[in-house]
């Protein structure tokens, strides 16, 4: 049955984190993007939150409640709305944790998970990405052979969020014909982890680049044991993640010109009353429901267990172009003001083209 | 629940809808290039092919809503084709919609299974309703109204049975001083002067009314309320209110045309052994797959939008906004999805040997009737900043 209907729960959730994001994220993004650095304070608040625990298993320290990728969508678009670096950083380790929670053996989900469950925020990342330029996720140059009872991993991988305090790293390799997920600490031997990145946007987030020089990890460091692991689904998974940030920074840059458009007068009249100002914000209305029903649908099939690999592409692809046009836009309507830092539009701006480029950073 | 999947009874039902939009497609090119022809109200195949209609009534737990159905099977039916259908159903012009929404229990009753056309635009008035030069003047010893003026792009105009159309009782009362009549074929005074010539949707029935001294009964007044409401009480809102899912319609008539044309663009591109899969990286990809990709995004989207209006609408919620997006979404989308498929597929997208070109006209009226894309973003820009007509126009 087609249904837009959220449930109860969701409702309050995403109510509770709209709150969130405008009362707590918010007023700290403009100050962690300047400074290239993350507010320590407001990830240890988020991990109170539980945005990760609670969907754990019990077994394993966590909440036990069943995890709904639609419910971590609205969460995410809310904090996005707030700022797309804290919400990046805050539910980059989610990317890892839920991989094994979903695909992890009963001796990797007792030896990764409880980190996740514990008092402090606890960093882990997916390290999907590569350097270089014609990136593609289903053709990796990151590659693990086998090598008696073990995985020789050899490659390099960018964008790694959080790559300056993650304990592990989920490193996707092609093994031959196939994609592999594999464990990787952090003190790997032949794992070289770069400063962080300096990138355009999501400043505040460290990202790094990781070079593996036949790193050795053991046989069971593969996710899902000898079974190996759906990768697709993991990919699809980041994708969806990302489509619905995109959307926030969206709905953020909307929400930010309305009131301004309203306020601002030329010529006698506010020019929000001018048809070559209100059109396009009429457009980027359209744009960013567009961007959230796509989400929303390939959230959906990843919640019932249906293959979700076209949906999850059409709809990353399609929120990296049109929040890229959206976030335009916003610093058009504001003028020389979108150009200036004290309004935040400069920064979606950058954010909105920085998010079109990660792939694998997060995941539901 | 968030919810795109469909119950097995509405899977069979659309499949049903499909299998029957193929057989329609069968007579397209004919009743393109015969644009004066009529196509039949049923095909020689129609009855193989039993009507859905029963089928669709029946809701049950885990069935769509209604509407949200009804904008399923109008994609469905017109990536068959716009106009030709196995049958053509009773009931559903334009004109059943205003009656529907507008109409008293009694004239609901009364017109029951006719098909009605509506009759809004005029030779000087397109996007502004609000200029209508058609009026109707009571006459008190008959108890009738008298209508005379000219109304054009009348959908279903030539074969409805009828007509609602947009008169004015005071032209000096705006739009407060418009109502709807409902003015049945026969009547005297009103002539189908014409069917018109056009770019898309060729066999499709869109004519011009002239009306001379038209006398209808005093109760074919659409909801009967002859008063005139004070300027701004809302009156007009209620008018207006037809378009809430005639909107959503007419865009979903625009993306069943446009499904089939990705469909048909998908089918050479596999042919000419492009693999069209979805989980490699946009950067790895070639500049026709990731185009192909991009439109049916695009396509997928408004599609979304489509059915968000239509469920709300199910719900029972407010969804003049959403009517809005949809249409504007949809307008857009399809013009852009028919170019870009003929771009993809260069000569074979113009050859009149298949339906590619035929779907790149069809669709082309989408963003024009019942409101234009431009005047689908007032009404958008208007309640995003809570403006009314006075502020924004």
């Amino acid at each position: 049955m087609i249904s837009f209907q959220l449930t109860e729960e969701q409702e309050v959730v995403r109510e509770a984190m709209h709150d969130f994001a405008e009362q707590v994220v918010r007023p700290v993004a403009r100050d962690a993007d300047e400074e290239s650095k993350l507010p320590e304070e407001l990830l240890a608040q988020m991990h109170e939150l539980g945005l990760i625990a609670t969907q754990l298993p019990e077994a394993h320290g966590g909440g036990g409640e069943e995890r709904s990728p639609v419910t971590l969508a609205l969460v995410l678009e809310e904090l996005a709305w707030g700022d797309a670096a804290v919400a990046t950083a805050a539910l980059a380790p989610a990317a890892f944790a839920f991989a094994v929670a979903d695909a992890g053996t009963e001796e990797q989900k007792r030896e990764l998970l409880p980190l996740f469950c514990g008092e402090s925020f606890h960093a882990a990342a997916l390290a999907l990405v590569e350097p270089g330029p014609l990136f593609d996720p289903s053709a990796l140059s990151t590659h693990a052979e086998a090598k008696g009872d073990t995985f020789v991993l050899s490659g390099a991988k960018s964008l790694v969020p959080l790559g300056d305090r993650a304990s592990h790293f989920l490193v996707i390799a092609a093994t031959g014909e196939s994609r592999d997920a594999f464990v990787v600490p952090r003190d790997a031997s032949g794992l070289t982890i770069s400063e962080p990145e300096k990138n355009l946007g999501l400043k505040a987030v460290p990202t790094t680049t990781l070079e593996l020089e036949a790193v050795e990890v053991p046989a069971e460091a593969r996710l899902g044991g000898a079974g190996g692991s759906d990768v697709q689904r993991l990919v699809n998974a980041a994708r969806v993640a990302l489509a619905t940030t995109m959307t926030g920074v969206s709905r953020a840059a909307l929400d930010f010109c309305v009131p301004y458009a309203k306020d601002r007068r030329a010529f006698d009249q506010a020019i929000a009353q001018k048809q070559g100002v209100a059109f396009p914000m009429a457009e980027m209305h359209i744009e960013t429901e567009s961007q959230r029903w796509l989400a929303w649908k390939a959230a959906s099939e990843l919640e019932r267990g249906i293959d979700c690999t076209r949906s999850a592409h059409l709809a990353r692809g399609y929120a990296a172009e049109k929040s890229m046009w959206i976030a335009d836009q916003g610093v058009q309507t504001l003028g020389g003001h979108g150009f200036i830092r004290e309004h935040p539009v400069e920064m979606w701006y950058r954010n909105a083209r920085t998010l079109s480029v990660l792939e694998g950073t997060l995941a539901l | 629940m968030i919810d795109f999947t469909l119950s097995d009874h509405d899977q069979s039902i659309l499949d049903r809808v499909r299998e029957q939009a193929l057989i329609a497609r069968k007579y397209a090119r004919h009743y393109d290039e015969n644009e004066h022809e009529f196509p039949p109200d049923e095909l020689p195949e129609a009855k193989d092919h039993p009507s859905v209609m029963k089928d669709l009534m029946q809701r049950g737990e885990g069935d769509c809503g209604i509407a949200t159905l009804g904008m399923l099977i109008s994609m469905g039916e017109t990536w068959g084709d716009y106009s030709v259908r196995i049958r053509i159903p009773t009931g559903a012009g334009l004109g059943n919609a205003a009656l529907s929404a507008a109409g008293t229990p009694e004239q609901k009753k009364r017109w029951a299974g006719l098909t009605l056309a509506m009759a809004i635009t005029e030779p000087g008035c397109g996007s502004d309703p609000s200029q209508v030069q058609t009026t109707a003047v009571l006459d008190e010893a008959t108890d009738e109204w008298v209508i005379n003026g000219e109304k054009i792009f009348v959908t279903t105009g030539c074969r409805a049975q009828g007509v609602v159309l947009w008169a004015t009782l005071d032209k000096s009362a705006g739009r407060a001083g418009i109502k709807s009549f409902l003015v049945e074929k026969e009547t005297p005074g009103f002539v189908v002067a014409h069917k018109e010539k056009k770019l898309g949707i060729r066999s499709d029935d869109t004519a011009a009314l002239v009306f001379t001294d038209c006398r209808v009964p005093r109760t074919n007044l659409l909801g009967g309320k002859e008063e005139i409401p004070k300027a701004g009480s809302g009156g007009f809102k209620g008018v207006m209110k037809t378009f809430n899912m005639t909107r959503p319609g007419v865009a979903a008539f625009g993306l069943g045309m446009a499904e089939a044309a990705l469909d048909f663009t998908r089918g050479q591109l596999e042919e000419a052994g492009l693999d069209l899969g979805y989980g490699s990286g946009t950067a790895s990809q070639s500049a026709v797959v990731d185009r192909f990709h991009r439109l049916e995004a695009n396509f997928e989207a408004a599609r979304l939008t489509i059915l968000r209006a239509a469920w709300l609408s199910d719900q029972g919620q407010p969804n003049n906004m959403e009517a809005s997006v949809c249409k504007a979404k949809g307008g857009s989308a399809v013009r852009e999805i028919t170019q870009g498929c003929i771009e993809i597929l260069g000569p074979l997208g113009i050859s009149r040997e298949h339906l590619l070109e035929k779907w790149f006209r069809d669709v082309r009226i989408t963003d024009i009737y019942e409101g234009t894309g431009e005047i689908q973003r007032m009404i958008i820009a208007r309640t995003l900043f809570d403006y009314t007509r006075a502020d924004l126009s």
